[in-house]
C-alpha cells in the first residue's frame, strides 16, 4: 500500500512541478517582451521614429536608448522577484 | 596639499582597507575559496557583483567612448545591462539550485560529459584571461598618470595586492574587498559628475542635468548644443551616431548574451544562500551598476561639450594647465596643420589638428571642471577600485577552473580538499602573474580581444546553459556540437577581420553587414541551431540527468554549494 501511495505522492510531485513551470516560464515570456520592446524597439529598431518626440532636452529615443531602457531593466527584476516569490508561495516552494 | 599627495593618501587608505578585509576573510576550505562559503548576502552580492563588473573600462573608458560614439555608445550602455535581466530571469536561480562551484561544473554535469567540461573549460580561460590582461593594463595605466609610477611598476604593485586577497581569501576575500571597493568607484564617479552637472545646468542629478537647459541664461538644451557643435565641426549629430542600424542591434545583443554568458559574472550567483536571494542579488546588482551606468553618458555629454567649447578655434598659447597636464602623457596631441596658432578639431581627418585618447573624458574631467585636489586624487583611486575588483573576479574563475575544473574533477577524483585548496592557490598565483606579464606587454589588440571575450561568451555559455535548462532533452552531443561551432565561427571572424588573418576583409566584407563586435550574436544563433539539430540524430540524455533539470526548476532545497 505504501508503494501505491508513493507512486501518487510521486505524479502528484510532478503535476505541481509541471504547473509551476508553466507559470514561472509565462512571467518570463511577458518580461522579456518587455525587455525587448524597451530596449531594441525604443532604443534601436524605432528610434528615429521616437526622436520627434521631446522630453526636456532629450529626444525620446535617444533617452530610451542611453537612460529609459536601464531604468526598465532595473524595475524588471525587482517585479520579476516579486512575481516570484508570490509564485513560490503558492505552490509551496518558498522558505 | 597636490593631486599627487592626496592620491597617495587615497590610494594608501583604501589598499590598507582591502587588505585588512582579506586578512580578516581568510579561506580555510575549498567551500570558502570557491563559494565564499555559500552565506553571502544578497546586498553584498549585489554590491561585489555591480564591483566586479564595472572594470576599468567601465570607469574610465565607457564615458570616453560615449562622448566620442554619441548615440553609438548606446550599444554599451544596453548591452551592459540588459545582459543582466537575462541573468537575472533565464540564468542565475537555476545555477543556484544546480548548487555547484563553476561554470564548467554545470556544464559537464547537465551535459554528463569529460569533452564538455574541457570545452567550458578551455572557452572560461581565454574568455578570462584576455579580459583580466585589459585590467592590468588599466591598474599600470592610473598609476602612471597619478602616481607618477612608471606603468610596469604600478601594475606589480597591482598584482601583488590582488595576489593577496585572491590567494589569502579566495572568493571569501575577493568578494568583500569587492564590497569595498563597490563603495569607492561609485564615491569616485559621481562625486566629479555631480559638481559638473551643478556647474554646467544647475541641476545637481546628472541623469536630470543631460537633458536640463544649460547654466548660462541662454536656454538651449545642453544636448542641442552639444548636436549643433557636433555639425558645425562636420561631426554627425551627437544624438545620431553614424552605424547602421542593423549593426547597432547585432552588438547590442552580442554584449547583452554575451554578458549574461561571462563565467566571472555567473560564478556570484553561486554564492547566495538560496534561489531566492540569487534573484533578489541579481536586481541589486543591476540597480548598482545602473547608478553608473545613468551617470555616465551624462559625463559623457558635460565632458565633450566643456571640450569643444574650450579647445575648438582658440588659441593654442592660451590653453589651460590642464591641457598642458595631459599633452604631456601623450593622451592629448595638438598638430598646428595650418600655422594659425588656433587649435582646429574637426571631423575632416586631413584637417584635424586634435588627437585625443578616450580615456582623458573621466580622468581629465574633473581638472577641466576645475575641482579641488583630492576631487580628482578620488577618481585615481576609484579607477583602481574598479580593475583591481574586475582582476580579482576573473583570476578566481582562472584558477577555479585549473583547480577544480581539470584537477579535480578530470585528472585527480580523489584529491584531498586540503590539497585541492593549495592547487587553487597555486593556480592563482600563477594567473596573477601571467594576467601581470600581458599588462606589462599588452598585446596590441586588447580592446580586440576583450570584444572577442564577449563573442566567446555569446557564442559558447549562453546557449548551452539556457538549452540546459530549459529544454530537458538537450543532450551532450548537441551541447557540445553547438558550442564547439559557435567557438570557431567567432574566432574565425574575429581573427579574420581584426587581425588579417584567412585573406582579412574590410568593412565592406562583413557578413550580413555585421561588425566583429556584433558577430556575436549571429555565433550564438548558429549554435542553437546547429545543437538543436544534432540533438534530432542522437540519443536523449539518461533519465537521471532529466530529473535533475526538472529539479533545479524548483527554487526549494537548494543545498549548499558543493564540490561533489
Amino acid at each position: 500500500m505504501d508503494f501505491i501511495k508513493t507512486k501518487i505522492d510521486m505524479s502528484e510531485k510532478q503535476k505541481k512541478a509541471s504547473a509551476y513551470w508553466k507559470e514561472n516560464v509565462r512571467y518570463l515570456f511577458i518580461l522579456l517582451a518587455i525587455w525587448f520592446i524597451v530596449s531594441f524597439g525604443a532604443g534601436i529598431l524605432f528610434k528615429e521614429s521616437l526622436d520627434a518626440i521631446k522630453i526636456g532636452g532629450f529626444k525620446l529615443g535617444f533617452w530610451f536608448a542611453q537612460q529609459g531602457s536601464i531604468y526598465v531593466f532595473v524595475i524588471l527584476i525587482f517585479v520579476y522577484v516579486r512575481l516570484m516569490n508570490k509564485l513560490d508561495k503558492k505552490y509551496g516552494y518558498d522558505e | 596639499m597636490s593631486v599627487q599627495t592626496w592620491t597617495y593618501i587615497l590610494v594608501g587608505l583604501t589598499f590598507a582597507l582591502y587588505i585588512g578585509i582579506a586578512i580578516w576573510s581568510r579561506a580555510g576550505s575549498t567551500k570558502d575559496f570557491y563559494v565564499a562559503g555559500g552565506g553571502v548576502s544578497p546586498l553584498a552580492n549585489g554590491m561585489a557583483t555591480a564591483a566586479d563588473w564595472m572594470s576599468a573600462a567601465s570607469f574610465i573608458s565607457m564615458a570616453g567612448i560615449i562622448s566620442f560614439a554619441g548615440y553609438d555608445g548606446s550599444v554599451y550602455l544596453m548591452g551592459w545591462t540588459g545582459g543582466y535581466v537575462l541573468l537575472a530571469l533565464l540564468l542565475a536561480p537555476y545555477l543556484r539550485k544546480f548548487g555547484k562551484f563553476t561554470v564548467p561544473d554545470f556544464i559537464g554535469d547537465r551535459y554528463y560529459s569529460k569533452t564538455a567540461r574541457i570545452v567550458a573549460v578551455i572557452c572560461a580561460l581565454i574568455v578570462s584571461f584576455t579580459y583580466v590582461a585589459g585590467q592590468m593594463r588599466g591598474v599600470g595605466v592610473v598609476f602612471s598618470r597619478f602616481l607618477q609610477v612608471d606603468i610596469n611598476t604600478g601594475v606589480i604593485i597591482g598584482m601583488i595586492i590582488v595576489l593577496f586577497y585572491a590567494v589569502l581569501g579566495g572568493m571569501k576575500g575577493i568578494t568583500y574587498t569587492q564590497v569595498a571597493q563597490y563603495c569607492v568607484l561609485i564615491f569616485a564617479f559621481m562625486v566629479p559628475a555631480i559638481f559638473i552637472s551643478i556647474q554646467m545646468t544647475g541641476n545637481p542629478i546628472p541623469q536630470l542635468g543631460m537633458g536640463a537647459t544649460l547654466n548660462d541664461g541662454s536656454g538651449t538644451f545642453l544636448l542641442d548644443k552639444l548636436d549643433g557643435l557636433s555639425t558645425e565641426l562636420g561631426f554627425n549629430e551627437y544624438t545620431d551616431g553614424s552605424k547602421s542600424v542593423t549593426d547597432i542591434f547585432a552588438i547590442t545583443l552580442a554584449l547583452m548574451v554575451g554578458t549574461a554568458g561571462l563565467p566571472h559574472v555567473i560564478v556570484r550567483f553561486f554564492t547566495v544562500k538560496k534561489v531566492k536571494d540569487a534573484r533578489k542579488s541579481a536586481g541589486l546588482a543591476l540597480l548598482l551598476i545602473a547608478i553608473l551606468y545613468t551617470t555616465a553618458p551624462a559625463v559623457s555629454v558635460f565632458a565633450k561639450t566643456n571640450l569643444i567649447n574650450t579647445v575648438s578655434n582658440e588659441e593654442y598659447a592660451s590653453m589651460p594647465v590642464w591641457f598642458k597636464n595631459w599633452e604631456e602623457t601623450g593622451l592629448l596631441s595638438f598638430d598646428d596643420k595650418n600655422e594659425d596658432g588656433k587649435i582646429q578639431y574637426v571631423a575632416d581627418a586631413s584637417k584635424n589638428e586634435l588627437t585625443i585618447d578616450n580615456d582623458i573624458m573621466v580622468l581629465a574631467n574633473p581638472e577641466i571642471a576645475d575641482l579641488p585636489a583630492w576631487v580628482i586624487a578620488l577618481v585615481a583611486a576609484g579607477g583602481l577600485a574598479a580593475a583591481l575588483s574586475t582582476a580579482a573576479g576573473l583570476l578566481l574563475v582562472i584558477s577555479a577552473s585549473v583547480s577544480h575544473d581539470l584537477v579535480k574533477k578530470v585528472f585527480k577524483p580523489n584529491i584531498s580538499d586540503k590539497a585541492e585548496l593549495w592547487v587553487a592557490r597555486g593556480a592563482a598565483t600563477v594567473a596573477v602573474v601571467i594576467a601581470g606579464y600581458f599588462g606589462i606587454n599588452p598585446p596590441g589588440f586588447v580592446a580586440a580581444v576583450v570584444a572577442l571575450a564577449f563573442g566567446l561568451a555569446a557564442a559558447s555559455f549562453f546557449p548551452a546553459i539556457v538549452l540546459g535548462i530549459f529544454y530537458k532533452k538537450m543532450n551532450k552531443e548537441g551541447a557540445i556540437s553547438g558550442m564547439v561551432v559557435g567557438i570557431v565561427l567567432m574566432l574565425f571572424h574575429m581573427t579574420k577581420f581584426k587581425f588579417g588573418w584567412f585573406g582579412g576583409g574590410n568593412p565592406a566584407d562583413w557578413w550580413f553587414g555585421i561588425s566583429p563586435e556584433g558577430f556575436g550574436s549571429i555565433a550564438m544563433i548558429a549554435n542553437f541551431i546547429v545543437a538543436i539539430i544534432v540533438l534530432q540524430f542522437t540519443p536523449e540524455p539518461p533519465k537521471d540527468v532529466q530529473e535533475i533539470v526538472e529539479n533545479i526548476r524548483i527554487p526549494s532545497g537548494a543545498g549548499e554549494a558543493t564540490g561533489h
